[in-house]
C-alpha cells in the first residue's frame, strides 16, 4: 500500500508540480571543506527582496518542501526574515547548515518559526579529522554545541556524514554520536564534481574496496543484498519506457543564490533565471527542463537492459556532468559494482575503452 | 468543555500546508506527520481564522456547501475540529484567538 507521502509525490508528478525546491541562499561559507563543489565568492547574490519574491512565486507554483542551504545559510544576516516569510507561506522548511554559528537565541528563533528539520554536516567524531576537512579550527566543537542548542529546543536534527579519504572509518562513531544526541544520521560516500565541472575533487573518493565494505555494512542499510547476491536484474521493458530517472526537473528544482534554476543541486544544467523570468514560467516553459523530462530509462544506452537496472539509482545529474544527459552515470555503476561485485554493462564498456586506450607495455 | 457555539478555531502556526492538485496536505509541526484533509476538514481549515465562532463557520461555510442540518453539522464539526486539534493542526479556544 502506498503511503500518503508517495501518493502526494505521484500526484505532483502527474500534475507537473515542483513539490520540492532547494534554494541556496549563498555560496559564502565560514568553512572551506576540501571536497566542496562550490565557489565561495559572492558574484551577486539575490537581495532579500528578490528572495522573498521568489518564495512567493515558488509557493504559487505549488511547492510544499523548501530546503534552504548554501554555502552557510547563517552567513546571511536576513536569514530569519527569509525563514519567517517562508513559514508565512506555509512551506515545510528544512535547513542545511554546519551549525557553527547557531547560538541559543538563534535556536530559540528557529523553533518559534516552526522549522521542520535541520541537516548538519558532520565529518568525524575526531576534531583533528573533522577540522582538517572543514579547514576551520575548532569547528567540530562549535558544530556539536550548535546541535545541542537545536536539540534543547526540540528541533529535529540529522547528521549528514560525507565520507572521503581521511574520515571513511569514522562513521560508526558519528552514528553513535548522533544517537546519543537524539539526531538522525546518514552517510554519503560519493564526492561529486565541482559546479564548474572540475573533477579533481573526485580524487577524495574512497577506494573501491572500502566502498564495497561500506555498502555491505548491513548496519547502515539492512536491505543491502548479501555479499555475492545476484544483481536485481534489468527493469521490465514495458516499465523502462515509462520510468523517469529521478525527481530532478519533474517534481524537484534547485535555485542558486544568483537566481539560476536547475533541475537539482547536483544537475548543473541551467534552465533559466528567476531574475529574468518568474519561476513558474521557467518550470513550465524551459526547453532544458522539457529535455530533462523527456528522458526515460529506455532511452539510456546500456542502462535499460543492465543487470542492475531494477536496483540502480542512476543520477541524471551525474550523467550530465559525465557528458551525456541520456548516458549512464559511471559513479552509480561503480556503486552497483561495490554492492554486488558484478560490473554493469556501461562499466564493462568503459573498462574496455580504458584498456584499448592504454599504451602498449 | 464549553458550548461549540462559543468556541473558536484557528490554523495552528506550527504546521505546513499546501494544496496539491486540489487536495489539502498538512504537515504537523509536532512530529512531521502528513495529513490529507477531506473536503469538510479543508473547509474548516480555510475558515479557521480564530475570530469567527465555530457555529458561525458551520452556518456560513459548511451547511450551504454540504446540505446538512445546522445542529448535526455543528456536532460533526466539533468532533472533526477536536480531532484536528489533537494532531496540532487546529487550535481550539473558548475565546477569539488573536493572530
Amino acid at each position: 500500500m502506498k503511503g500518503l507521502m508517495q501518493e502526494m509525490g505521484d500526484r505532483a508528478l502527474a500534475l507537473g508540480i515542483p513539490l520540492a525546491v532547494h534554494l541556496d541562499l549563498t555560496y559564502r561559507c565560514n568553512e572551506r571543506c576540501v571536497h566542496c563543489y562550490l565557489d565561495h565568492e559572492d558574484h551577486g547574490e539575490m537581495t532579500t527582496a528578490e528572495i522573498l519574491r521568489v518564495l512567493d512565486d515558488v509557493a504559487g507554483a505549488g511547492t510544499f518542501f523548501l530546503t534552504l542551504s548554501g554555502g552557510e545559510i547563517f552567513m546571511r544576516p536576513d536569514l530569519f526574515e527569509i525563514i519567517a516569510h517562508a513559514r508565512k507561506l506555509t512551506f515545510v522548511v528544512k535547513l542545511k547548515t554546519n551549525a557553527v554559528m547557531i547560538t541559543r537565541a538563534k535556536a530559540v528563533r528557529l523553533k518559534a518559526l516552526g522549522v521542520d528539520s535541520v541537516q548538519v554536516s558532520l565529518y568525524s567524531h575526531r576534531a583533528e579529522a573533522h577540522d582538517a576537512i572543514t579547514k576551520l579550527p575548532g569547528s567540530l566543537k562549535r558544530t556539536i554545541e550548535g546541535v545541542k542548542r537545536l536539540r534543547e529546543q526540540g528541533i529535529k536534527v540529522a547528521f549528514a556524514n560525507v565520507l572521503m579519504k581521511g574520515n571513511e572509518d569514522d562513521y560508526g562513531h558519528v552514528r553513535a554520536l548522533a544517537h546519543s544526541m537524539g539526531a538522525g544520521f546518514s552517510i554519503d560516500p560519493m564526492i561529486t564534481p565541482a559546479m564548474d565541472g572540475a573533477r579533481e575533487v573526485l580524487g577524495l573518493n574512497i577506494d573501491a574496496a572500502r566502498l564495497a565494505a561500506l555498502y555491505q555494512d548491513r548496519t547502515l542499510a539492512p536491505d543491502t543484498p548479501e555479499p555475492g547476491a545476484a544483481p536485481a536484474g534489468p527493469v521490465a521493458p514495458e516499465d523502462a519506457g515509462q520510468m523517469v530517472p529521478c525527481s530532478a526537473g519533474h517534481t524537484l528544482a534547485y535555485i542558486s543564490p544568483y537566481g539560476e534554476v536547475f533541475p537539482c543541486v547536483q544537475f548543473p544544467y541551467s534552465c533559466g533565471n528567476v531574475r529574468q523570468q518568474r519561476f513558474a514560467d521557467i518550470w513550465k516553459d524551459s526547453p532544458q527542463l522539457a529535455e530533462v523530462r523527456s528522458v526515460r530509462l529506455a532511452d539510456v544506452e546500456g542502462c535499460s537492459t543492465c543487470v542492475h537496472g531494477a536496483s540502480c539509482s542512476r543520477c541524471p545529474g551525474l550523467a550530465f556532468t559525465e557528458g551525456n544527459l541520456r548516458g549512464p552515470s559511471i559513479q552509480d555503476c561503480e556503486r552497483s559494482y561495490a554492492i554486488t561485485g558484478v560490473a554493469s554493462k556501461n562499466l564493462e564498456r568503459r573498462r574496455r575503452v580504458i584498456w584499448l586506450a592504454a599504451p602498449a607495455a | 468543555m464549553g458550548s461549540p457555539v462559543n468556541r473558536y478555531i484557528a490554523r495552528s502556526p506550527d504546521v505546513a500546508a499546501r494544496r496539491i492538485g486540489g487536495e489539502l496536505m498538512i504537515m504537523s509541526g509536532r512530529d512531521s506527520s502528513l495529513f490529507s484533509l477531506n473536503e469538510t476538514a479543508a473547509a474548516l481549515w480555510d475558515a479557521a481564522d480564530g475570530t469567527t465562532p465555530l457555529a458561525g463557520i458551520v452556518e456560513r461555510e459548511i451547511c450551504p456547501r454540504f446540505d446538512v442540518e445546522p445542529a448535526e453539522a455543528l456536532a460533526d464539526a466539533e468532533a472533526l475540529a477536536s480531532e484536528l486539534a489533537s494532531h496540532g493542526i487546529l487550535v481550539f479556544s473558548e475565546a477569539p484567538i488573536p493572530r
